[in-house]
């Protein structure tokens, strides 16, 4: 059969040869994210709940809340919009923990593992997979939000630079949620522990409500956490609120320069940590 | 040395107290076929793991196809096929996007890719299922598309964990017919097995493993050479009968007949004539028979004699044994 074949292992041999190691790199990650696409697009309600949920969000702030809070400038939408975005984003984070903990416990990782294919493929194939997914989710609501009556008051370059802010936010956040699902045992496990915690981090913030109203002992927690420069650097973009909003604690005011510190942070952290656990599992 | 495919010295793996592998020694030579033979639990999957770069031992070393696999292990994975009891296939990917996928992993030129693709889908007759996904597929496809899978890059050595466990009798013998032809071609193949029949139909050589230790070595016919050469096997109706028969046998066969448990045992060559005279002489002592066979040593016996004890007694043992082997094949295990 060897005779008939199209193939050798010198083929693979030969072919590896033919570029350096970053170039396999990508493109094994890229085959990797390949592979997730087509697994997420074979599931229809994954991706109607996918689409269904920013929509709920937004629609749920909007029209509960959104009597009730008084915001400065008096847009509440304007306000609330960018709130929800990045809480969305931030908690497609949980996605890539279930979905990385289910790569591990599957036994298509043993095949992975002992591919000459790059180390870190499974995990930039999972968060590349999971920021188009992102990519979905910003694009539903930013139509639900226009339809309700949220407007981009600023340029367009902002614009651009408000997505590309969130998507890259975004892509930060998978990385931990690949962390958490490499270091947990079981999907089950990874989708309580990559949503718990997302839940005090959203909303100490100032995502919905002014940090202001918070008891003062909570607002210093609340404007330091990253997500308030991340909602703050978002709204200037959007121009929901004026740029270096004046009178505005410094983690607010100073909002884009200091959210893209934390993302630049959370990925010099978390992309190490968990190629090394990834690296590492199994293996023992 | 070229002429080993798998070296493998003193390999030792421990998981917490658990000795899994206590010093394995094994050498496979090229284009040939080594079975590992044990019962669940012996070390047989751990070994396979450390040998496919998936694991790492605790102490000792091997090579594959003359890479080290703690030291090159990229260079290992190269010349590697790996296929399971466990079908290390994604299912939500069809047969084909599987079997491409692995392809451009290799490195495969993607139009390459695609020919080995269909190449291997007609060869082990998934052509009509290519483009399902793998979730529809029935154990034994499954198992097939895993095994084509580990060959997309035609590798040097083979690594097959329990190939056909769990699988039908005519998948069996599929199974079976591509690895002897792989060998033919020139692929050296490592099996593991807990079926005697399927050690003595397949491999060229085999290790009988048991407790993480190789405890013997050799061919087929070696191994039950050690067991000894043909005997009758009687069992008289009467349990207190046992002297009377052994007494009544006496000259008969290559040497004196002993008792195990109910059975008497009379070692002979040249069987069925002695099988007739040890019935005559029984009959005129008047001991009523319940069972008579004659029997040549299987691997069973071979098991048996080795290990102390038989190849399945230790199925409830192997379960706690097994646990720490890594968190995937536990889940595997309970779904």
């Amino acid at each position: 059969m060897s005779a008939s074949s199209v193939v050798t292992t010198l083929d693979s041999e030969k072919a590896s040869a033919k570029h350096g190691q970053l170039y396999w790199a990508f493109h094994d990650g890229f085959v990797v994210t390949w592979r997730n696409v087509m697994a997420i697009s074979r599931e229809p309600e994954l991706i109607f709940f996918s689409i269904i949920q920013p929509i709920i969000f937004i629609v749920l702030f909007a029209y509960v809340f959104g009597g009730a809070i008084q915001v400065p400038g008096g847009n509440y939408k304007n306000f609330l919009l960018p709130g929800v975005f990045v809480q969305t984003i931030a908690f497609a984070g949980a996605a890539t923990s279930v979905g990385m903990s289910e790569d591990m416990t599957k036994g298509i990782i043993d095949r992975f593992r002992s591919l000459p294919m790059a180390r870190s493929a499974v995990l930039t194939g999972r968060t590349l997979g999971d920021l188009l997914r992102a990519i979905l989710t910003i694009v539903i609501m930013s139509i639900t939000g226009l339809a309700i009556g949220w407007r981009i008051t600023s340029s367009f370059g902002a614009a651009v630079a408000a997505y590309a802010l969130l998507l890259a936010f975004g892509y930060a956040m998978s990385w931990i949620g690949c962390y958490i699902g490499l270091s947990v045992p079981n999907p089950e496990v990874a989708s309580t522990a990559g949503l718990v915690w997302l839940f005090p981090l959203t909303f100490v913030s100032n995502a919905f409500v002014p940090t202001q109203s918070m008891p003062s002992w909570l607002q210093p927690i609340a404007e330091w956490n990253p997500i308030s420069s991340i909602v703050a650097a978002e709204r200037q973009l959007f121009g929901g609120a004026p740029m270096f909003t004046p009178g505005a604690p410094f983690p607010e005011k100073y909002g884009i320069p200091l959210s893209i510190g934390w993302i630049a942070l959370i990925l010099v952290i978390f992309v190490p940590l968990a190629v090394r656990k990834y690296r590492m599992s199994g293996l023992k | 040395m070229t002429d080993l495919a798998v070296v493998a010295h003193s390999l030792v793996k421990t998981f917490g107290d658990v000795h899994a592998l206590d010093g394995v020694d094994l050498e496979v030579p090229t284009a040939t076929i080594t079975a590992l033979l044990g019962p669940n639990g012996a070390g047989k999957t751990t070994t396979v793991r450390i040998l496919t770069t998936l694991l790492k031992a605790t102490s000792g070393s091997a090579t594959v196809a003359g890479f080290d696999v703690a030291k090159q292990p990229d260079s290992v994975r190269r010349v590697i096929g790996l296929s399971g009891q466990y079908s290390a296939v994604d299912e939500k990917l069809t047969g084909r996007e599987n079997l491409d996928m692995v392809g451009m992993l290799f490195h495969l030129p993607r139009d390459a890719a695609r020919k080995r693709s269909t190449e291997l889908l007609e060869r082990f007759t998934l052509s009509d299922a290519a483009d399902r996904p793998a979730k529809t597929y029935s154990g034994g496809m499954r198992r097939r598309l895993d095994l084509a899978a580990s060959l997309v890059a035609n590798p040097h050595v083979l690594f097959l964990d329990e190939p056909t466990t769990g699988l039908d009798p005519r998948s069996r013998i599929m199974m079976w017919e591509v690895i002897t032809e792989l060998v033919a071609s020139g692929t050296t193949v490592l099996l593991t097995t807990q079926y005697l029949e399927e050690a003595d139909q397949l491999a060229n050589a085999i290790a009988v493993i048991d407790h993480g230790k190789v405890i013997a070595k050799g061919t087929a016919s070696e191994l039950k050479a050690q067991v000894g050469g043909e005997r009758v096997e009687i069992v008289p109706q009467v349990h207190d009968d046992i002297p009377r028969a052994i007494e009544a046998l006496r000259g008969l066969g290559d040497g004196p007949a002993t008792s195990l448990g109910q059975r008497v045992n009379l070692p002979v060559s040249g069987g069925g004539q002695v099988l007739i005279e040890a019935l005559r002489a029984l009959d005129a002592a008047g001991i009523a028979v319940t069972d008579v066979q004659l029997r040549r040593p299987t691997l069973d016996d071979v098991f048996l004699t080795l290990t102390g004890h038989a190849a399945e007694e230790e199925e409830v043992a192997s379960d706690t044994e097994s646990a720490p082997k890594g968190r995937g094949r536990n889940r595997r295990k309970s779904a």
